[in-house]
């Protein structure tokens, strides 16, 4: 599953931008960039002279002569506010307001190389360089006033992008501290940033960066990118997944009005002048598919545990001394006073359904080069597969990412920019390609299925003595445990899929936590421990602990005593940087069995908070995208083919299925800030099941657990939602 | 195709369509009107909600032939002389969106909303949100904004 994401390690970090042009760019003013060669970093704060810029610059800050700062950086905004908060963390850092900045970002021709915006990374990578280039460009601008004033610079005040001499006798702005001339400096990293706990700008609930453009529908996604001359694309797809082409007949399409097939072996596409038609055309294309016999969620988890990826596949075990293929669970040291316990646990495929389905719009200039405006977390990475297919040298291939209707870790890859670009190419026209919501659900890629299967020994005070944990094909994030445990074995076994399957929001993180969290509140009950006393007992994480007491306090844990239809539940954990407890309660209906989440109460902690409503609204949006893989969400399959690829078949969380709530903040002003966009969704499943245990007696412990319909396959599932 | 003028935000917009292409096809590929959005084209979602005659539909299951003799009232629309309407206010001022992609819809089905039930309560604005979908999860806000557009629109009433 990883693989999406090791693809893009090696990929050579390149600026496509020469000097030249990078200044053509702008009239004059400041440019600083950011390098951490060593070579450059004893260059630190010294002209860039007549060099060519550095290969290595991640991002970079532009300083107009009328005063306008504009940031550039690969990363993208997808909804998870980082827009807004980068934006917040330069402003600090420069000391002029949050208004004065501009992001550009995700354009592969004016930022710098950059991986992809996945793995919560931005904030604790992205933050701390921008910020080092805030202050250089800071500290060189009062220096430049320092010199003309011929004054001493540590007497010289800062405030709101102008520097002031001693007594207010005279100050100039940062524009015109610049003269007009095109200055570049380059910067290592070790310049002095801001403390958190001075931050006036970073730290506060700025409200989303261009909000205003967003409730008037001015804001273009990038399914709204319209260009003159543009047609619209459709893609023939099998009726099943590794299907071959038997016949195909196109005659009625090609009758239609402007209608233009492309094929290419078994790529049939077509453009058509206007979307209706091109709707009209693809259906009117009559193929004939073989499609093979392949495994459905009946016999998905057996399938996976024997069909694996060669070891090396496998992630990273937490102990070196774990088995590098897998057997049957170590049994754990004989202790005639330690209860000993096994469980399996497993997780279905499910899907993101961003609500922007994948789009992408291509367009081929006269002098070949292509430039396509499409939805991804990786622009970078779409470059490099258009560049691969079409042949292209790097420099004729531009990707920009307008802020996009969301991705979940789902929009990693460039279909639909492979697509509009290839049958922009035969068209001789720009082309606009939308999948349909349909071939969302069917020809993206999946969260993977997973099984998880504990073994763990417990004496009778509680000690935990063993642990092993393994996951099949879901992954290894979350994977190692948090409690202390002496000599835990942990270990992720790769399988070969058979749906497509890649990154999701926390990735692993869900799957393993549920298993873990939900296997320690069984451990609690086996030895009559109260579960937040028995998981306090095993920790030493003093970080975990502090999110375990802030969440169990707001929600009155000590007072909460389930009933046969009021049941009570935590799950906690961290990954990623982020620290996380959960405290669910369900109201279950005796007669239909169904369960409603009534209320959640989450602590989260990930070090100084940049922006606390952005945080706020991540880990609420967190615990409502949880519930649907927690309790009803999965991708029903069969014979390569998905049978509920629809809203209406395949459900996600509405307004209906929506708790009460509450957020605890943690700000730890004395630990840098991490990523909080998946960390957050982690301790839902468990406590939900937890609580669901705690009401009913019932261990549930496979994903859904309250489906609408039962899903093929689970043991009958005796709660619905 | 057929010839139709549309009566869009109170103007008129002559446009050549099949009868039976959908209002949202209409809109967003040919007069490039974006705002309205389109999430699944099954009516399940709610993220092409417009107005017509002051009443919300998914313009996605509209057919333009029927939506003709109708005033037609899109996210394009809403502002006026640079003035947000209380509920694009209020979803400013509640930040109750994320990605923002379900926000043109949220905010019309919220318009229509506010116009049969001045004051809605939590129970009944879940209920006639339930058809729009937010995948980032934004639905507490998305509740508080619209009770929060309903307090000013009462407010000035009362002015």
């Amino acid at each position: 599953m990883n693989s999406l994401l090791a693809e893009s390690n090696n990929a050579p970090r390149s600026f496509a931008l020469d000097r030249r042009t990078f200044l053509q760019l702008f009239g004059g003013g400041l440019i600083v960039c950011l390098t951490d060669r060593d070579l450059l970093a004893q260059e630190s704060g010294r002209g860039f002279g007549a060099h060519d810029l550095p290969k290595e610059v991640s991002a970079w800050i532009h300083i107009a002569a009328d005063g306008k700062i504009s940031v550039f950086t690969g990363k993208v905004e997808v909804g998870q506010n980082i827009r807004t908060s980068l934006a917040q963390l330069v402003a600090e850092e420069l000391m002029v307001p949050f208004e004065a900045i501009t992001m550009v970002m995700g354009d592969t021709d004016l930022t710098p190389w950059d991986q992809g915006t996945f793995g919560s990374q931005t904030t604790p990578q992205m933050g701390p360089r921008l910020r080092t280039m805030a202050a250089a460009a800071r500290q060189t601008l009062v220096e430049m006033a320092a010199k003309k004033w011929s004054c001493d610079a540590a007497a010289l005040i800062v405030g709101n992008g102008k520097v002031t001499a001693p007594n207010a006798s005279r100050s100039l702005t940062y524009g015109e501290l610049t003269q007009g001339e095109k200055l570049v400096t380059t910067v290592s990293a070790n310049v002095p940033l801001m403390p958190a706990k001075d931050w006036k700008v970073a730290g506060t609930p700025v409200p989303k960066a261009n909000g205003r453009a967003f409730v008037t529908g001015k804001h273009q996604y990038p399914s709204d990118i319209t260009l003159p001359g543009m047609m619209f694309g459709k893609v023939l797809r099998p009726t099943g997944f590794n299907a071959t082409l038997d016949s195909v007949d196109t005659a009625a399409a090609e009758k239609m009005p402007g209608v233009k097939i492309v094929r290419d072996g078994d790529f049939i596409g077509l453009v058509a002048p206007d979307a209706y038609t091109a709707e009209q055309a693809i259906s009117a294309i009559k193929a004939k598919w073989t499609v093979p016999a392949q495994p459905s969620n009946k016999d998905i988890f057996d399938y996976l545990k024997t069909n694996l990826e060669s070891p090396r596949g496998g992630g990273r075990p937490q102990t070196p001394a774990a088995p590098a293929a897998p057997a049957a669970p170590a049994a754990p040291a004989a202790d005639s006073n330690a209860i000993q316990l096994t469980q399996s646990y497993t997780v279905q495929y499910i899907a993101h359904t961003p609500l922007e389905p994948r789009a992408a719009v291509a367009q081929w200039d006269s002098t070949g080069k292509l430039t396509v405006w499409t939805g991804t977390q990786r622009p970078f990475g779409v470059k490099d597969e258009l560049v691969a297919a079409f042949h292209l040298d790097p420099s004729k291939v531009r990707v920009i990412q307008p802020d996009m209707g969301s991705g979940y870790g789902g929009k990693h890859t460039g279909d639909a920019a492979v697509e509009a670009a290839r049958l922009a190419k035969a068209a001789g026209q720009p082309v606009k390609v939308v999948w349909t919501r349909e071939e969302e659900f069917t020809w993206a890629y999946l969260r993977p299925a997973g099984l998880m299967e504990l073994t763990a020994s417990v004496q009778r005070d509680g000690t935990i003595t063993a642990w092993e944990h393994h996951n099949y094909n879901s992954g290894n994030a979350g994977l190692p445990t948090p409690y202390q445990i002496t000599n835990p074995v942990t270990q992720y076994h790769a399988s070969k899929s058979p749906l497509r399957q890649g990154s999701y929001r926390g990735l692993a993180s869900t799957a393993n936590h549920f298993a873990r969290e939900s296997f320690m509140d069984e451990l609690a009950h086996a030895v009559n421990m109260d579960p937040l006393a028995f998981r306090l007992k095993n920790l030493s994480d003093p970080r975990l602990v502090a999110v375990l007491n802030a969440a169990t306090e707001k929600f009155a844990w000590a007072q909460s005593k389930s009933t046969p239809t009021r049941g009570f539940g935590i799950g906690c954990g961290q990954e990623k940087g982020g620290w996380v407890a959960t405290c669910a309660e369900i109201a279950i209906d005796p007669a239909t069995r169904k369960v409603h989440v009534t209320r959640v109460v989450q602590a989260w902690e990930s070090g100084a908070i940049v922006n606390p409503d952005g945080l706020r609204n991540q880990n609420m949006g967190a615990i409502v995208q949880g519930i649907g893989g927690a309790l009803f969400e999965a991708i029903r399959f069969s014979d390569g083919r998905i049978s509920n690829p629809h809203l209406a078949d395949y459900r996600v969380p509405r307004f209906a299925d929506t708790p009460h709530v509450e957020i605890v903040l943690i700000d730890r002003k004395d630990i840098p800030s991490a990523g909080a966009g998946e960390t957050g969704l982690v301790g839902l499943a468990p406590a939900l099941g937890n609580a669901i245990f705690a009401a009913t007696g019932a261990r549930v412990r496979n994903l859904p657990m309250a489906p609408s319909e039962p899903v093929a396959g689970l043991a009958k599932a005796t709660l619905t939602s | 195709m057929s010839e139709f003028t549309l009566n869009i935000n109170g103007a008129k917009f002559p446009v050549s369509a099949p009868a039976d292409e959908t209002l949202l096809s209409v809109l967003r590929n040919r007069l490039n009107l974006t705002g309205t959005k389109y999430g699944c084209g099954e009516g399940e979602c709610g993220a092409c909600t417009v107005l017509l005659d002051g009443h919300a539909v998914k313009s996605c299951q509209t057919l333009v032939a029927d939506a003709a003799s109708a005033k037609i009232t899109t996210i394009e629309g809403l502002e006026q002389h640079g003035q947000l309407t209380p509920v694009q206010q209020a979803f400013l001022d509640e930040n109750a969106f994320q990605c923002g992609y379900c926000t043109s819809g949220m905010i019309l089905r919220a318009t229509a909303l506010l116009n049969d039930l001045p004051h809605p309560t939590e129970a009944q604005i879940i209920a006639r949100m339930n058809g729009n979908v937010c995948r980032c999860g934004t639905y507490p806000r998305i509740v508080d904004a619209v009770q929060r557009a309903s307090h000013s629109l009462t407010k000035g009433a009362a002015r």
